[in-house]
C-alpha cells in the first residue's frame, strides 16, 4: 500500500505558539481534507462510491485545530460526517478511499464504510452513524485513561443536532461527575440535516454544559488559530485532571447533508451559503494570515496544494483498482 | 429449590447470589482492569444485595455507584472496554435493558465487525429476569431473547449457583460483549460450588437430568421448574431428560438435537414471552435437526403474551409452571 510521504505528524507536547512549520502542517491537513472530500464527491456523483457520503467541507479548521493538539495515542470518536476527523487524526487517504469504496484494503476491510471508519492505530475509535451515539465511547475511553493513568484524553466530535439526544446529556453528567479527561466538541454547522437548529433546540446548546459546571467555550470554528488555542487549553486542563470541557465551534457545512442533497433552498438561502464560502472560508482565512504574517509565501502554499492533489488522486486510483473483500469475509469478525 | 447434587455430596453449598458475588470477587482480584458499575452496587450491594461486601475489598474506585443512567453507564462501559478495561455493568432490572439498546445493539455488538476486527468490546452487562415477584409490568420481564437476536452479542442464562459462577467468570474473560441474565427469584437457590477455580465454556449445554422418554429444553429458572416436573413425570413412568443450554448464544444445537433424537419428543420451556422467543428458536432447531426422529410436534411453553400483571392472582397465570410442563409432557406422550 502506498504510504503518503507528506503526512508529517506534529511533535508531541503541543506548543501554545506553533512555529511556521507546525502551522503549515495544519494548513496541509486542511487542504488534504478538502481535496479528499472533493474527490469523494466526484466518486459519488460518478457512481463509483456506494452508500452515503456526508462531506466535511467548510468545517476543516475544527478537525485539524483540535486534532493538532492531540498526541497519536489520544482518542477521538467521530460522526457520520467523519472523514475530516479521520484525516486530521493521522489516517492515510489511500486506505480511507479504499474503505469508502468497500475494498479489502480499507481501514475496516470494507466492512465499515464512510460512516463507520475507524483507525485504531491513530486513536480514532470510529465514526458513528447514530447521532450522539459515540459519546459513551469517548467518555468510556476517558474513564480508561483516568483509571489506567496513561495521561491520554478523549475527544468526542458531534454536531449541534446531537443536542437533542438525552444520551449526550447523560454522558456529560458522568464526565463532569468523575472529572474524566474528555473534550466534547460541538461542531455547530447550524443544520440538523435539513432543519435549522433554532427550530429544534431550546436555548443555547452550550448552556447545557454550563449547567453541569463543565468548562465551556463558544468560539469561531472557521479560524484555526482560535480552534487550536481553545482546544489546547481544554486538553491541558483535562490532562491535569481538571475534568471535561465542552467546546462549541460555529461553522458551516458548504455542501448538503449528504452528497445527494442538492436543492437546499427550502431550508437555507444561496446568499447565506455564498457568504460563508466567500467571507469565512477556513482555508482562505488561514492562507491570508500565513501570508500576512510572512510565515510562508504563495509558492509554498501552491506546492502543498499540488502535492496533496496528486496524493489524493493517487489514493483514489489505488482504491478504485483495489480488490473487494473475499466473500468469506462476510462472516468473519462477528466475534472476537 | 436446591439442586439434587448439593444434597448428596456434602460439598460446599452456596446460594446463587453468593456464587455470583464470589465470581466477581475472584475476577476483580485476578484482573485489575475489571470494574463493576451500576446503580447502588457499592454500599447497598444492589437492590438484591448480591454484591454486598465487594466495595469493602475493592473500594469505590472499582465497585462504582453510578447515576440512574442506564444508557450512559452502558455507553461508558463500551468505551472503557474498547480501551483496555473489562467493565461489568449492572442493570438492576432486565426491563431496563430497553434503555441500553442503542449502546448494546448498535455500538457494542457491531464495533468489532465494523472495524474489520481491529476494535473489541470485552464487557459484561449483568441484569435480571423473571416474574412472580409481584413487581408488575416494568420490573418482571425476561427479555434475553432481544439480545439473543443480535449478531455480535453473547447471552448467558444460568440455572444453578455452579453454572452462574463458572459462566460469569467466562463472561468477564470473553473478548465480546456478553449479556448475563440472572433470575432474581433464584438468588437464594442453593447448590454445590467447589472451592477451587473453574470456568464453564459458552455454548456447551448441560444435561441436568438424563431421561429416555421426552426431552425438556429449559433455561434459567425454567430448568428448576422442569426438574420439578420431571420428578412428577417419573412418578407416572415418564422419564424426562432436562437439557439446559446455559447460553442462548452461542447455542449448543448439537446437544439439543441429540437429546430430541434419543427421546423422540421435545418441549422447550423459557420465561421470555412465547411469541418470537427463545422457545421458537430452539423448537426450530429441533424440528430442523431431529425431524425424522420425532413422534410428536415440538411444544413450546413461554410466558403468556401479555404485559405482566400486578395482581398475584393474575401474575401466576402468566408464567410456566411444573404443572403446565407435566400436562404438556403427558399429552405429548399420549398419557392424557
Amino acid at each position: 500500500m502506498a504510504k503518503t510521504a507528506k503526512q508529517t505528524k506534529l511533535k508531541t507536547g503541543k506548543s501554545a505558539t506553533p512555529d511556521a512549520e507546525e502551522w503549515l502542517t495544519m494548513y496541509e491537513q486542511m487542504v488534504r481534507i478538502r481535496r479528499f472530500e472533493e474527490r469523494v464527491n466526484l466518486l459519488y456523483t460518478s457512481a463509483k462510491m456506494p452508500g452515503l457520503a456526508h462531506l466535511y467541507i467548510g468545517e476543516e479548521a475544527i478537525a485539524v485545530g483540535v486534532c493538532s493538539v492531540l498526541n497519536p495515542e489520544d482518542y477521538i470518536t467521530s460522526t457520520h460526517r467523519g472523514h475530516g476527523h479521520c484525516i486530521a487524526k493521522g489516517a492515510d487517504v489511500d486506505i480511507m478511499f479504499a474503505e469508502l469504496l468497500g475494498k479489502a484494503a480499507g481501514y475496516c476491510k470494507g466492512k465499515g464504510g464512510s460512516m463507520h471508519i475507524a483507525d485504531q492505530a491513530n486513536g480514532n475509535l470510529g465514526a458513528n452513524a447514530i447521532v450522539g451515539g459515540s459519546a459513551g465511547i469517548a467518555v468510556g475511553a476517558a474513564f480508561s485513561a483516568q483509571r489506567l493513568g496513561n495521561g491520554r484524553v478523549a475527544v468526542c466530535f458531534f454536531g449541534e443536532g446531537a443536542m437533542g439526544q438525552g444520551f449526550l446529556a447523560e454522558t456529560m453528567n458522568l464526565a463532569q461527575l468523575w472529572k474524566l479527561p474528555v473534550i466534547f466538541v460541538c461542531e455547530n454547522n447550524m443544520y440538523n440535516e435539513y432543519t435549522h437548529f433554532s427550530e429544534t433546540t431550546a436555548g443555547n446548546p452550550a448552556d447545557r454544559a454550563r449547567a453541569l459546571g463543565i468548562h465551556t467555550e463558544e468560539q469561531d470554528g472557521q479560524d484555526i488559530r482560535v480552534v487550536y488555542e481553545t482546544a489546547l487549553a481544554a486538553v491541558e486542563r483535562a490532562r491535569r485532571g481538571e475534568g471535561p470541557a465542552f467546546l462549541m465551534f460555529h461553522t458551516y457545512r458548504y455542501h448538503g447533508h449528504h452528497v445527494g442533497d442538492i436543492n437546499r433552498e427550502y431550508y437555507r438561502s444561496k446568499e447565506e451559503e455564498r457568504d460563508w464560502v466567500e467571507n469565512r472560508d477556513p482555508l482562505a482565512l488561514f492562507a491570508d494570515w500565513l501570508l500576512a504574517k510572512k510565515l510562508t509565501d504563495r509558492g509554498v502554499l501552491d506546492g502543498i496544494e499540488a502535492e496533496v492533489k496528486e496524493e489524493v488522486e493517487r489514493g483514489a486510483q489505488f482504491a478504485l483498482d483495489a480488490p473487494y473483500p473475499d466473500p468469506s469475509e462476510v462472516s468473519t469478525n462477528v466475534y472476537a | 429449590m436446591s439442586t439434587p447434587s448439593a444434597e448428596k455430596t456434602g460439598a460446599r453449598v452456596l446460594t446463587m447470589g453468593e456464587a455470583i458475588r464470589e465470581a466477581l470477587a475472584e475476577e476483580l482480584r485476578r484482573d485489575p482492569t475489571v470494574f463493576v458499575m451500576g446503580e447502588d452496587v457499592a454500599e447497598a450491594g444492589t437492590a438484591f444485595k448480591v454484591l454486598l461486601g465487594l466495595v469493602d475489598e475493592f473500594g469505590p474506585e472499582r465497585v462504582i455507584d453510578s447515576p440512574i443512567s442506564e444508557p450512559g453507564i452502558t455507553g461508558l462501559g463500551v468505551g472503557a472496554a474498547m480501551t483496555g478495561m473489562r467493565p461489568v455493568i449492572d442493570i438492576m432490572f432486565g426491563d431496563f435493558i430497553t434503555l441500553t439498546m442503542d449502546q448494546m445493539v448498535n455500538q457494542a455488538a457491531k464495533i468489532h465487525y465494523m472495524s474489520g476486527g481491529k476494535l473489541k468490546v470485552p464487557m459484561v452487562l449483568r441484569t435480571t429476569m423473571g416474574a412472580s415477584r409481584r413487581s408488575a409490568a416494568q420490573h418482571s420481564q425476561s427479555l434475553h431473547a432481544w439480545f439473543s437476536h443480535v449478531p455480535g452479542l453473547k447471552v448467558v442464562v444460568p440455572s444453578t449457583p455452579y453454572d452462574a459462577k463458572g459462566l460469569l467468570k467466562t463472561a468477564i474473560r470473553d473478548d465480546n460483549p456478553v449479556a448475563f441474565f440472572e433470575d432474581k427469584m433464584m438468588y437464594q437457590l442453593k447448590g454445590e460450588v467447589p472451592e477451587e477455580e473453574y470456568t464453564i465454556p459458552f455454548g456447551v449445554a448441560d444435561i441436568k437430568r438424563p431421561g429416555t422418554d421426552i426431552t425438556i429444553v429449559a433455561t434459567s429458572s425454567m430448568v428448576q421448574v422442569s426438574l420439578a416436573a420431571a420428578e412428577m413425570l417419573a412418578e407416572i413412568g415418564i422419564e424426562a431428560e432436562v437439557v439446559d443450554p446455559r447460553t442462548t448464544f452461542p447455542l449448543d444445537k448439537e446437544a439439543i438435537i441429540e437429546s430430541a433424537k434419543k427421546t423422540s419428543r421435545a418441549i422447550v420451556v423459557d420465561e421470555g414471552y412465547q411469541r418470537y422467543g427463545v422457545t421458537a428458536e430452539i423448537a426450530s432447531v429441533i424440528a430442523d435437526g431431529a425431524f425424522y426422529y420425532l413422534d410428536a410436534p415440538v411444544k413450546r411453553i413461554g410466558a403468556m403474551d401479555v404485559p405482566i400483571p400486578f395482581s398475584p392472582a393474575l401474575e401466576d397465570l402468566t408464567v410456566p409452571t411444573a404443572d403446565s410442563v407435566v400436562e404438556t409432557a403427558k399429552a405429548l406422550c399420549g398419557r392424557n
